[in-house]
C-alpha cells in the first residue's frame, strides 16, 4: 500500500513534467497549447453547470425530505445479510445511468461524512472505478443502429461489481 | 434522465410535504444551486490546468505514440480483427483517452471506431451488436481512467486535508474492474472456440 501511496503524491508531478519535457525537445509551442486546452477545460465545466445545479438541487430536495434516509434504510434492511455500506447504495445505482446523477450524491456524502472518511473514500473510489453502463450503451449502439446488444450488459455489469467490491475492500485500508 | 429528475424532485416534494419538511426543502433547494455554482468555480480551475496538459500531450504527438503503443494490447483484446483493420486506431486513441480521462477525445474515437466495426462485419445482421463490438464495450465501461480528475477537484472543495491521495487507490481500483473485464472478455472467447 505504501507503493500505492507514493504514486498517488508523484505521479501527478512526473506526469507534468514528462508531458511539458517532451513537448518541449519536439519544439511545440507549450504555453499556446496550454491555453488552447484551459480554454476547452473551461467550457466543459460551463457545459456541465446547468446539469449540476439540476442534480444537486434533486438531491438536496430529495435528502432535505427526508427520502434519500428512509430509502437507504429501507435498502440496507434488504442487504443486512452481506457488510455492504448502505450508504453507498444509491450511488451505486444511480451511477449505472448518469455519471452527473452519481456526482450529486457524491457530493452529498462528501458533505455528511467528510471527503476523508471511510464513505467519503470508498464513493470516490466507486465513481473512479465504474462507468455509467446504460448511458455509455445507448450512446455507442444508437450510433451505429444496434438494437441486439448480446451479452454487453452482461459483461459490463460483471466489471462494474468488481469495481464496486474492489472500492469497498480498498478504502479499510485508507 | 427526464423521468429520473422529475421523479426525484416529484417525491423530494410529496415526501417532504407528508413528513412536515417542507421548510427545509425550500432552502435545501435554493442553497444547492449555489453551491453547485461554486462547486464549478473551484472545478474551473482545475479541468482547465488538467485539460491544458493533455493539449500539450496531444500536440506533441505523446497520445497518438500511445495508442501505436497499444496495438499488441488490441490484438490480444480482440483476436477477431484483422491486423489492418480501419477500427484498430480509433479504439486505441479511445482507450488511451480514457486512460488520461479525456472524456471529450475519448467519445468521438469510440464512435468512429463503432462505425469501422459496423462498417466491416461478417457475421450476424446489422441490427445486433459483433463480438467485438460487445467486447470492445465492456471494456470501455470496466473504466479505464487512472487519474479520476474531477474526483480530485471535489475533494478539495469539500475540504480534503489531501485531494490526490485518492490517486494510487483509485487505480488500484480501476485495474481490478477492468482486469475482470479482461476475464470476462477471455472467457467469453474460449468458450465461443469450443463450441
Amino acid at each position: 500500500m505504501s507503493f500505492v501511496l507514493f504514486l498517488s503524491q508523484a505521479i501527478v508531478p512526473i506526469l507534468i513534467f514528462y508531458i511539458v519535457a517532451t513537448a518541449l525537445m519536439r519544439k511545440k509551442n507549450v504555453y499556446d497549447e496550454f491555453l488552447t486546452g484551459a480554454k476547452s477545460g473551461i467550457r466543459t465545466v460551463v457545459e456541465i453547470m446547468p446539469t449540476l445545479i439540476g442534480l444537486m438541487v434533486a438531491v438536496g430536495v430529495l435528502r432535505a425530505s427526508g427520502f434519500l434516509e428512509m430509502f437507504t434504510g429501507m435498502l440496507g434492511k434488504c442487504l443486512s445479510f452481506c457488510k455492504f455500506p448502505t450508504e453507498l447504495l444509491p450511488l451505486c445505482i444511480v451511477k449505472l445511468f448518469s455519471s452527473s446523477g452519481a456526482t450529486g450524491l457524491l457530493l452529498d456524502l462528501y458533505k455528511e461524512y467528510g471527503t476523508d472518511s471511510y464513505i467519503g473514500f470508498a464513493a470516490s473510489l466507486l465513481l473512479s472505478s465504474t462507468e455509467t453502463i446504460f448511458y455509455t450503451m445507448s450512446v455507442y449502439f444508437m450510433s451505429v443502429h444496434i438494437k441486439k446488444t448480446r451479452y454487453t450488459l452482461a459483461g459490463a455489469l460483471f466489471a462494474t461489481l468488481a469495481g464496486i467490491a474492489a472500492s469497498v475492500w480498498i478504502a479499510t485500508f485508507l | 434522465m427526464n423521468y429520473l429528475w422529475g421523479i426525484m424532485m416529484l417525491i423530494g416534494v410529496v415526501y417532504g410535504a407528508l413528513t412536515g419538511n417542507l421548510e427545509a426543502v425550500t432552502e435545501q433547494a435554493l442553497s444547492s444551486a449555489k453551491e453547485a455554482v461554486s462547486l464549478c468555480i473551484t472545478m474551473a480551475g482545475v479541468m482547465a490546468f488538467w485539460v491544458g496538459m493533455m493539449q500539450i500531450a496531444d500536440s506533441a504527438g505523446i497520445i497518438r505514440q500511445a495508442a501505436k503503443a497499444l496495438d499488441p494490447v488490441i490484438s490480444f483484446l480482440f483476436p477477431a480483427l484483422s491486423k489492418n483493420h480501419p477500427a484498430r486506431k480509433p479504439i486505441a486513441t479511445n482507450m488511451v483517452a480514457n486512460v488520461l480521462g479525456l472524456g471529450w477525445a475519448a467519445t468521438p474515437a469510440g464512435l468512429e471506431a463503432m462505425k469501422a466495426l459496423d462498417a466491416e462485419r461478417y457475421e450476424e445482421p446489422d441490427h445486433i451488436a459483433t463480438d467485438t463490438m460487445c467486447d470492445f464495450l465492456i471494456l470501455n465501461i470496466s473504466s479505464l481512467q487512472l487519474i479520476p480528475v474531477s474526483i480530485i477537484a471535489y475533494r478539495s472543495q469539500y475540504g480534503s486535508v489531501n485531494p490526490s491521495y485518492i490517486v494510487g487507490p483509485a487505480i488500484v481500483a480501476t485495474m481490478l474492474s477492468t482486469l475482470a473485464a479482461v476475464v470476462f472478455i477471455k472467457l467469453r472467447q474460449a468458450v465461443r472456440r469450443h463450441v
